[in-house]
């Protein structure tokens, strides 16, 4: 494996991206959006009910938990333009004519999926821990933010569900024929992770939650890495993908 | 440059391509004739390490086929365009091809160097920075034979460089190809243009999942010289071609224009016979001629003799 390979390729699909108009208002407008919206509902619910500094931590930590849930929804998007845009577009076929191997056009095209959502989702949290902090230093007597909590789910939960929806992408782009059902298809990850979201909400969420999810999201990362491998093979994706 | 014993593809129970042996040397134009399904692209993916084989041996460019090892080797000493041309639409036609030279380790000056000869040599400098998508088909396939050639390889695969391209461009394109003939590279030609394969290849083989025949086309035609013979009357009508049936029975006979074109198996005993019968009809020949079958009658004949029975 040679990276200097998958680089290129990443690097050229990330300069394709920029043509997406779609793609980029996800990959701006998700944090964005996130990074203000919670902080804004945070500053509404600092005015309701009694002792808000009790109570109020465990919605933050939930809220926090979107920016993981965009990085389970903004690769697919990605990823789908692609793998599956390529393969409308036909270029695959001179991409898979280069000296290259399967594996460097995985890693780069995954790369070109994985790095614009890693880089925006970090982004919007930054935004979003500053706001929260001087809104909440004031009541709660101390800053939220940084913690273990939120280091772990965005160093180490986001990029392994972020890797998690690019091998489901993979996976799903050699089934589909076009990239709206790829999308759609690959969507659906984030539903488990919606599930999570609302149980946190009411249990809350804790550093030793989050490494427990972070254990099993990179158990079935490392399953879907060797699935993935196996669909992304050149013969594979000439003469048998859709 | 390439050469191949037996190669054969199969998928599941379906033979692609069986049993192929060539031989295509160095600064040789070698066309690939059959009609769609014969195998032609898959045996392009073969050479090209892009699938397996399933059985044989072949050696392209001094690698082997089939081995993992060499497979990268080749592929960054050959050219590659596709059938369909899956160019970058989005991109400039320079940044098409400077994504595939950093792909193939061109240095910085060499690869700028090549990509401005070569859209230049494509008439496409100028439009070196307008988005792929505002080009026309001929354009693009000619963006694409450049993408195919900005690393210098030894060995060029075309497969179908001019289908769907309108005479003009597809002249275009085939004046391009003389060109590269000019230098010497060696070219495999995937085509079912006829004419294409006359005027551009050395040699051309003729594929219909097996190979049916080898060599130049000149030495091809006159495999089958005196096949047919053409009349040309003052005027041509089905009656006279139901005349000359009736009298050459069992002989195919078609009317084109003023034309009567008769399949035949020996002239000088059948000609007579043919003009008496035309005479007889009323028809007024003006012309009876023997000429030598172009590619297409080869290519015809053998396709349909090798077509399946069912």
């Amino acid at each position: 494996m040679r990276f200097s390979q998958a680089w290129t390729i990443a690097r050229h699909d990330m300069r394709l991206l920029r043509q997406k108009r779609g793609i980029l208002a996800g990959l701006i407008g998700f944090p964005v959006g996130v990074g203000l919206g919670f902080p804004a509902l945070v500053g509404l619910l600092l005015t309701q009910g009694n002792d808000p500094a009790s109570w109020l931590p465990t919605y933050v930590q939930a809220f926090g938990f979107w920016f993981v849930i965009g990085a389970a929804s903004l690769p697919t998007t990605i990823a789908s333009y692609s793998i599956v845009g390529e393969k409308v577009s036909k270029s695959l076929e001179p991409l898979l004519s280069t000296p290259t191997t399967d594996g460097e056009i995985l890693v780069g095209k995954g790369l070109a999926a994985f790095v614009p959502t890693v880089l925006a989702m970090w982004a919007g949290s930054v935004l979003f821990q500053a706001i929260v902090d001087l809104e909440t230093v004031g009541t709660f007597g101390y800053l939220f933010y940084p913690n273990w909590t939120m280091t772990v789910e965005l160093f180490l939960v986001l990029p392994l569900v972020a890797l998690l929806a690019i091998e489901a992408s993979v996976i799903i782009s050699s089934h589909v024929t076009d990239v709206r059902s790829a999308q759609q298809y690959a969507s659906l990850i984030i539903l488990p992770l919606i599930v999570v979201y609302v149980a946190s909400e009411i249990v809350g969420l804790t550093t030793t939650t989050l490494l427990y999810m972070a254990g099993v999201f990179g158990v079935v990362d490392l399953v879907l890495y060797s699935v993935s491998i196996r669909m992304f093979h050149r013969e594979e994706i000439l003469t048998r993908w859709k | 440059m390439i050469h191949a014993e037996g190669l054969t593809k199969r998928f599941g129970d379906l033979t692609a391509v069986d049993g192929i042996s060539l031989d295509i040397g160095e600064g040789e134009v070698f066309g690939f004739l059959g009609p769609n399904g014969a195998g032609k692209t898959t045996t392009v993916r073969m050479l090209a390490s892009l699938i397996s084989k399933t059985s044989g041996t072949a050696e392209v460019a001094g690698c082997e086929i089939g081995k993992e090892a060499d497979a990268l080797r080749l592929r960054q000493q050959i050219g590659l365009l596709p059938e369909n041309v899956g160019l970058y639409e989005g991109s400039s036609a320079y940044d098409n091809l400077e994504f595939f030279g950093e792909l193939y380790h061109v240095d910085r000056v060499t690869l700028r160097r090549n990509i401005e000869r070569l859209l230049r040599m494509m008439d496409l400098w100028e439009k070196k920075d307008l988005a792929v998508e505002t080009f026309s088909k001929g354009m693009k396939q000619k963006l694409a034979l450049a993408r195919a050639l900005v690393h210098d390889p030894v060995l060029l695969f075309l497969d179908e460089p001019t289908a769907n391209l309108d005479p003009e461009a597809a002249k275009m394109v085939r004046d391009i190809l003389l060109e590269f003939k000019k230098e010497n590279r060696t070219i495999f030609l995937n085509t079912h243009n006829l004419d294409e394969a006359q005027r551009v290849c050395d040699r051309v083989g003729i594929l219909r999942t097996k190979l049916l025949t080898v060599g130049s086309p000149s030495e091809l035609r006159s495999q089958f010289h005196g096949t047919r013979t053409v009349v040309r009357l003052e005027r041509a009508s089905e009656g006279i071609a139901a005349a000359v049936r009736a009298r050459m029975v069992s002989r195919k006979v078609e009317v084109s224009g003023n034309e009567l074109l008769i399949e035949v198996e020996d002239p000088d005993r059948e000609n007579p016979e043919i003009a008496e019968a035309v005479i007889a009809a009323g028809g007024r020949i003006r012309e009876l001629s023997q000429p030598g079958p172009s590619l297409e009658d080869v290519y015809l004949r053998l396709i349909h003799e090798e077509a399946p029975s069912s």
